[in-house]
């Protein structure tokens, strides 16, 4: 396939491509690390939004700007709304602060770190063993994807469609009851 | 009519399942007619086929009815068969004629007991298992004859399980009779072994033919049998199960401790005397055992106050004559012995029963008295029992079998002077102590009152055996005559210094003396009784022979209690720690890997994550 | 032509999946787990499309739909969980919530 160049990369230089990526990484490592140290709910919910919108930034520079587009708009933009939504209605204030605070002793650290740190030596070996490949400069357009969707794919777009609405069911029969219980 | 051999077994087989299964819904009269009935009829099939044997005589004195094939392994194939001779259709006779007399006095002894269809059932059982014994063609159907009297006899012992005590006495029987069971197992292996085959006629066959006299193979095959015998005849040294047997009914008593089970070793004995006359040691022993025994028993006998002991201690005494007959070579005359004791014995044992029921349950005869006139059947019937027992001369068929016995002692080509000795002390003591036992029951004054009569069904009985009691002397020739188609007639050999008139006057002496002893000690002068045994020796010596010559101490010294030791301190059973560990380690086990039950979430979090680092760990080593 | 190797693309999503397992193995507040779970399958996602674009077609985007479709049904009841945890036991705490121990 020819590689197609959208108008972004006439005006850039390839190099700054690759920048875009290490330094979208980079962000979003950072930010997912600051995620989780944060006592705050809400800031940890922000560090995530940031590192969600440089995860999409790395999808665009792979050429899967469908993708992209998805991350921001339901990944960020719902799922994670819907957990500030619930943070919110919680209103949990300062004393759910001190808690965190309490839990998360420097101690606590070592254990995880270390399951998480041979996980990820284990997957960075099996990784650089595969094998150097490079990835193409071409850009997956959505019409191909949607093309695929609804070619080989049908049967899946369905199944998902089917757990959506199982987990609408849920959430409002599980919703329902609360309701109940605030009045009584 | 001799092809319906079997139906003398069956039926009394088929008679007591269906009491077993069946005996609690029918009502009294159906379990009295069909417990009682069943012996009956074979009785009536037995003689039957007695008339035929004795009018049409069978080719080899013998007739074999082989019913189905029982084993077939790699060549060793017992049937099971029934063999019909002279030996055997006089036990069975006596077995099936006694039986049903008994069991129709029980009809009415038992009537108030809860257990009446179960009582039935098992003096079924056990008629059958006893013909089945008697009939038996190879020693392995024998051997089943053999295990199924002891197991009717433990069942009617421990009869009224509630009490503690019977099923003690129960279980004292069947141990010990246990001890000479495995005896003989051992034999029959020996047997087997070294000749082959099973089957009595050929194995006597074989024996003479392989078998040298004096071999030590005969010796010990003929002792461990003797083993046997004496397991279950109570005699020297297991005699000590019979005297406490007497914890089950009276009519049981009647049946298998006197008449039937006890002689089983006698028969035994009997039937292998070929391998016994190839092993003049193994006879000596059998004679020793016997002159032993009726010293012994004799003397216990006489110090005894319950009236069904002194009868059981009489019991052994006197199969311990049927032993020394056997001993001596003087083979018929034990046989004889046993067709009168039979009917004696039996006999007394009703009686006492009768005198037990009337006295509301009396047992000692020291609190008895003055039932002669009471009880006056009883009285009469009981007398020429104990004659016949003591020896009464002529008119008493114990005076001709017991006299035949003790001259066999000094004559038979076995015989020693001392075992005519013996033979003349123990017929002392017979007469003493039945002399004793009827002075003080049936007279003197009267201590307890007669609160109950017996019926027809208990007194007929007793009428029919004192008829035999009586008559039995007549049949001396005849019956030796016909048993010696099959035993040997006994050789007299050493008749220098005794005739046999000579030693039936001797004995006729000791019946007297022993008469008077017991008529002073017991009636005339009471009180001397007693002065007597107040007498320091007298009271050890008295009190030793009460406990049976200490051979229940003895052996719970030897046996019960080293066994009660290890039994306690295996208390914790260190086999089954084995199992018990396995158990508790899985336990342990358990209890540990419950530990990572926390549930808690992150806790398990952590316990898929450590598991997919383990799985990609391999992944990446292998 | 682009000179980002695949293996950067993988690793990138190794290292945020690693830190969320952490976050899930250290935070005690159900939210903040509820998110790590998000993180995690936000870096498989990442690990899918990665390799659809290293071979020019749809299907590692395709996968990352469905694994959207996933996390949004998850979130959902799994917030409504939260929300009635949180109105039974009045705290967010996960280790307060673990009565299924030991011995049923």
């Amino acid at each position: 396939m020819r590689p197609h160049r959208s108008t972004f990369t006439v005006c850039f230089p390839e190099t700054c491509m690759e920048l875009a990526f290490y330094i979208a990484a980079a962000v979003a490592i950072i930010s997912t690390a600051l995620m989780l140290r944060d006592v705050n709910v809400v800031h940890a919910l922000l560090y995530l939004i940031v590192s969600l919108l440089a995860v999409a930034v790395v999808f665009y520079v792979i050429g899967a700007p469908f993708v992209a587009a998805l991350e921001v708009i339901i990944y960020a933009g719902a799922i994670v709304v819907l957990f500030v939504f619930v943070v919110m209605m919680l209103n949990l204030g300062e004393q759910a602060m001190t808690q965190e605070k309490g839990w998360l002793t420097p101690g606590i650290w070592f254990g995880p770190t270390l399951l998480a740190g041979v996980l990820l030596c284990e997957v960075a070996y099996l990784v650089v063993q595969g094998g150097g490949a490079q990835l193409e400069a071409g850009m997956v357009t959505p019409k191909q994807v949607g093309i695929v969707l609804f070619g080989p794919y049908l049967i899946g777009v369905e199944l998902a469609s089917m757990l959506l609405l199982a987990g609408l069911v849920g959430a409002y029969h599980l919703g329902v009851r609360t309701t109940k219980r605030m009045d009584v | 009519m001799i092809q319906l051999l079997w139906l003398i077994v069956a039926l009394p087989v088929a008679s007591a399942l269906i009491l077993a299964v069946l005996g609690s819904h029918l009502p009294r009269r159906v379990v009295a007619a069909l417990g009682a009935g069943s012996i009956g009829v074979s009785a009536v099939i037995t003689m039957l086929i007695a008339t035929e044997y004795l009018s049409s005589p069978l080719a080899g004195q013998a007739y074999t009815e082989v019913l189905w094939n029982w084993i077939n392994v790699a060549g060793f194939e017992p049937h099971v068969g029934f063999y019909l001779d002279a030996l055997s259709l006089v036990m069975i006779l006596v077995v099936t004629f006694v039986g049903f007399w008994i069991h129709l006095y029980s009809a009415e002894f038992m009537v108030h007991d809860e257990g009446y269809s179960r009582f039935f059932a098992y003096m079924n059982l056990f008629v059958a298992s006893m013909l089945t014994l008697l009939l038996a063609d190879n020693l392995l159907v024998l051997y089943v004859g053999w295990e199924g009297v002891g197991l009717c006899s433990y069942l009617l012992i421990g009869f009224w399980y509630r009490d503690p005590a019977n099923g003690a006495a129960a279980r004292k029987a069947f141990i010990v009779t246990r001890v000479g069971d495995t005896a003989m197992l051992l034999g029959l292996f020996l047997l087997f072994t070294s000749l082959g085959t099973l089957q009595i006629q050929d194995l006597m066959r074989q024996a003479t033919e392989q078998w040298a006299t004096g071999s030590w193979l005969a010796i010990t095959a003929a002792l461990l049998l003797l083993g046997g015998a004496v397991g279950k005849s109570a005699q020297l040294p297991l005699q000590v199960w019979l005297p406490d047997a007497m914890a089950g009914p009276t009519p049981t008593s009647a049946l298998i401790h006197a008449a039937t089970m006890v002689t089983a070793g006698v028969y035994l004995i009997a039937r292998t005397h070929v391998l016994f006359a190839l092993a003049p040691a193994a006879q000596f022993a059998v004679a020793i055992v016997g002159a032993a025994t009726l010293l012994l028993a004799g003397c216990s006998a006489l110090t005894q106050h319950d009236i069904k002991r002194i009868l059981a201690y009489s019991t052994v005494s006197q199969i311990g004559y049927m032993f020394l007959a056997l001993g001596v070579g003087a083979w018929s005359a034990a046989i004889f012995h046993f067709v009168t004791h039979a009917f004696f014995k039996a006999l007394l044992f009703l009686g006492a029963g009768v005198i037990i029921e009337a006295l509301h349950d009396e047992h000692s005869i020291f609190r008895m008295g003055g039932l002669r006139k009471e009880l006056p059947v009883a009285f009469w019937t009981f007398l020429i029992g104990g004659s016949a027992l003591a020896g009464l001369p002529f008119i008493t068929a114990g005076f001709y079998s017991k006299d035949l016995i003790i001259w066999g002692a000094w004559s038979a080509a076995q015989g020693q002077p001392g075992f005519w000795i013996a033979g003349m002390i123990g017929a002392l003591l017979t007469s003493l102590y039945t002399f004793r036992l009827i002075l003080r029951v049936f007279f003197g004054p009267i201590q307890t009152p007669v609160s109950k009569r017996p019926g027809y069904l208990m007194t007929v009985p007793l009428l029919i055996l004192a008829f035999f009691a009586l008559v039995g002397g007549a049949m001396k020739e005849p019956l030796l005559a016909f048993v010696q188609s099959t035993l040997p007639k006994m050789v007299e050999v050493n008749a220098a210094g005794m005739t046999e008139t000579l030693s039936e006057v001797v004995a006729m002496l000791v019946f007297l003396i022993g008469l008077s002893f017991a008529y002073l000690f017991h009636l005339q002068n009471r009180s001397l009784a007693d002065a007597a045994v107040a007498h320091p020796t007298a009271h050890v010596v008295h009190s030793w022979w009460f406990a049976d010559w200490g051979f229940d101490w003895l052996y719970d010294k030897l046996f019960v209690q080293p066994f009660s030791w290890v039994a306690e301190i295996n208390k914790a059973d260190f086999i089954d720690a084995f199992y018990t560990g396995i158990a508790r380690l899985t336990e342990a086990m358990y209890r540990a890997l419950q530990l990572t039950q926390t549930g808690l979430v992150r806790w398990y979090a952590a316990g898929l994550a450590f598991g997919s680092v383990v799985f990609l760990a391999l992944v990446v080593w292998t | 032509m682009l000179e980002i190797p695949m293996r950067d693309g993988l690793i990138l999503a190794g290292i945020l999946f690693s830190l969320g397992v952490t976050g899930l193995l250290v935070r005690r507040n159900l939210i903040l787990v509820l998110m790590s779970l998000e993180v995690m399958l936000n870096a498989a996602g990442l690990a899918f499309v990665v390799a659809g674009a290293r071979w020019q077609q749809a299907d590692g985007q395709i996968v990352f739909l469905f694994i959207l479709a996933m996390a949004a049904a998850e979130v959902a009841i799994g917030l409504a969980l939260v929300l009635q945890l949180y109105h039974e036991f009045k705290s967010l705490d996960a280790d307060a919530l673990s009565e299924m121990r030991g011995i049923a």
